[in-house]
């Protein structure tokens, strides 16, 4: 299922007391990736999070593809957070297992540990995983969810020369097939991308 | 619904309530006057003497609690559903005093109780009651101090207010069950049905003087909590 | 549905899980007690009831704070939210989790623990009939405080002041209950327990989900 665009309008975003931004207007199409940039606290992870419906806006609208409304939104997203959701209990395997169950995606469990190069660590429990190792499995994660729209907070931190190569070019993949990518980003993707610039 | 929305915009609050506070106060001051002295006046009763007259000052305290806390739940289905701007401020001004006259109601209820049952506490539905409705203020003042962010904090309370508000008549019905089961007859009759007319002035009296203290202090505390607030975003627009 | 709660019963079974905890703990006071109060079967019978079931709710109660907290934490609820799964569903399935990681297994435990104080046999059927009809409350009710106190940073200590006076018609159902066995008469006892808990957890997802909602947009 993918979506026409992203499209997001006269957006104001506040946190706490702050406002971080004001009629915010951009859009992105089916096939694009965007680069959030700018310096901390300048609001990407709240905009990515207004976008995902966690974070009610103070005015204007968001709208991916017809869809408007803040859980319906939610449901075509494919989350990449700071942080890493590995439980310390469970294995690679059984984390991608569960999710894809609940997410009611295909289960090519193996085939999505192989493209981020954790198929030898797929049975050994997080707890043992490196930061590096924990982000590539969010990455196989964000991969089986089959969502169309992929949001993504910090994708590159953590990740060595080869977890940064396959990082861009799963983004890549993703948008060649008509998804959409949004990432917040401190560094370079290394792909072809829009840049949307907060201050 | 529109009228309670007359009284949204902070400011027009404010010049309101000033307007009537004083009066508010006056009225305050006579009714507990009133009660007090005729309270004073009665004559005692055959059975427990001149301690009957703790009555004036721990059945109002009971009432009031109640009324605060009913109050609170209004608040807090005004704050969530149809997200009146002074709600939540309202809210958060009553839950102190309404421990406080809860608090107030245990200690009277138990002075009472000192020389009718020969105990500084006993097991009775209505002060257990009590103490359970003086844990749920609690409750929500700690929730409320321990949530940093005042908007979330204002939600999260409102939540539980309306929660609590919900779940109270259960607990009273279920402490009323309990006592029937353990005790027998509740022997705490504030007066019982008989009440005689000679106690029921000053009872009344004292229930308005009570329910007016509540409402001075609450507006009061209300003005206070809008201008603490004005304060301090003012301060923060002139450091940004 | 379904996969959240296995998911989270394993998580709560395996090393470091809660379900062991909550045993432990209930164990634990269930000995303390005749320790403090003395080793005469008799009176222990006549408190058991209320002691047995103060005991029980209070190791419901202590793996409550981690109930949304761990996956608030690692962002594992991110990830939830947007899954299908309305917020009601998910709180549901979470309650339906703790029930069966900490309020079945204090059942089934709970007859050890009543010849231990010296219950009779159909006073012993009546506690774990009871705990086996009110615990779901416990979950119910506590799921509310998890939601609640889930920004909180040492939420656990705050969450059993506002989630016990809640759980009052409980243990006074339950425990009332269990004495009524032991006094050979019969009161409404269990049909008020189970009315309370088949009222308190259809209505607890509702509000779980609110607060969660709330805690979300952090």
């Amino acid at each position: 299922m993918s979506i026409a665009a992203i499209t997001v309008t006269n957006l104001t975003g506040i946190r706490g007391q702050r406002v971080l931004f004001r009629g915010l207007s951009f859009r992105v199409a089916a096939g694009q990736a965007l680069s959030l940039e700018g310096p901390n606290g300048a609001g990407k992870t709240s905009l990515l999070r207004m976008i995902a419906g966690f974070l009610p806006s103070a005015a204007g609208t968001i709208a991916l593809g017809e869809t408007s409304e803040a859980e319906e939104r939610g449901r075509l997203i494919g989350w990449l957070g700071h942080h890493d959701g590995a439980k310390p209990q469970l294995t690679p395997r059984e984390v991608l297992t569960f999710f894809a169950q609940l997410y009611r995606a295909e289960a090519d469990v193996a085939g999505a540990l192989a493209a981020v190069g954790l198929a030898s660590l797929a049975d050994l429990p997080c707890q043992y995983l490196s930061a590096g190792q924990k982000k590539r499995l969010a990455l196989a994660r964000l991969k089986l969810s089959g969502r169309a729209v992929w949001l993504l907070d910090e994708p590159l931190a953590a990740l060595d020369a080869d977890g940064k190569k396959r990082c861009g070019e799963i983004i890549q993949a993703h948008c060649l097939y008509g998804g959409i990518a949004i990432a917040a980003t401190h560094e370079p993707l290394g792909i072809a991308c829009e840049r949307l610039v907060l201050t | 619904m529109p009228s309670l929305f007359v009284l949204a915009n902070p400011k027009r609050f404010l010049d309101l309530s000033g307007a009537v506070l004083p009066w508010l106060a006056a009225a305050t001051v006579l009714a507990l006057g009133a009660g007090l002295t005729l309270g004073w006046r009665a004559p005692p009763d055959y059975q427990q003497g001149d301690s009957v007259k703790i009555m004036f000052l721990h059945v109002p305290a009971a009432w009031t609690a109640m009324m605060g806390y009913g109050l609170i739940a209004v608040c807090a289905l005004f704050s969530l559903v149809w997200r009146h701007p002074l709600a939540d401020v309202a809210a958060k001004a009553a839950a102190p005093m309404g421990a406080a006259f809860t608090f107030l109601g245990l200690v009277t209820g138990s002075l009472w109780g000192k020389p009718m049952w020969g105990a500084w506490w006993v097991w009775d539905a209505r002060l257990t009651s009590f103490l359970l409705l003086l844990f749920l203020y609690l409750g929500l003042i700690a929730l409320r101090n321990a949530i940093e962010e005042e908007t979330r904090a204002a939600r999260a309370c409102a939540i539980l207010a309306l929660v609590g508000a919900a779940n109270l008549p259960i607990i009273e019905f279920s402490v009323d069950w309990w006592t029937t089961l353990h005790q027998g007859e509740s022997i705490f009759r504030a007066g019982g049905p008989t009440i005689s007319a000679v106690f029921l002035w000053p009872l009344a009296s004292m229930g308005i003087g009570y329910t007016l203290l509540f409402l001075t202090l609450w507006t009061i505390r209300i003005r206070t909590e809008i201008i603490e607030r004005r304060a301090r975003s003012l301060l923060l627009e002139s450091a940004a | 549905m379904i996969a959240l709660v296995l998911r989270d019963t394993r998580l709560a079974t395996r090393a470091g899980g809660s379900a062991v905890l909550a045993l432990a703990f209930f164990a634990a006071v269930a000995t303390l007690v005749p320790l403090g109060v003395g080793a005469d079967l008799r009176l222990l019978a006549r408190v058991a009831a209320g002691v047995l079931w103060v005991a029980a709710v209070l190791a419901a109660l202590l793996s409550l704070d981690r109930l949304f907290q761990s996956d608030f934490d690692d962002g594992s609820l991110d990830l939830i939210a947007l899954s299908p799964l309305s917020l009601e569903a998910i709180a549901t399935a979470k309650i339906a989790a703790h029930w069966l990681t900490t309020g079945l297994p204090l059942t089934l435990l709970s007859p050890l623990l009543g010849l231990m104080f010296g219950l009779p046999p159909q006073a012993i059927g009546v506690l774990a009939l009871s705990l086996l009809i009110g615990t779901p409350s416990v979950s119910a009710l506590g799921a509310i405080g998890a939601a609640l106190t889930l920004s909180i940073r040492r939420g656990g200590l705050i969450l059993p002041l506002l989630v016990l006076p809640l759980l009052v018609p409980a243990v006074i159902f339950g425990a009332g209950a269990v004495q009524a066995a032991l006094d050979g008469l019969s009161n409404g006892a269990l049909l008020l327990l189970a009315a309370f808990s088949v009222a308190v957890t259809c209505v607890s997802p509702f509000a779980t989900a609110a607060c969660v909602r709330l805690n979300l947009a952090g």
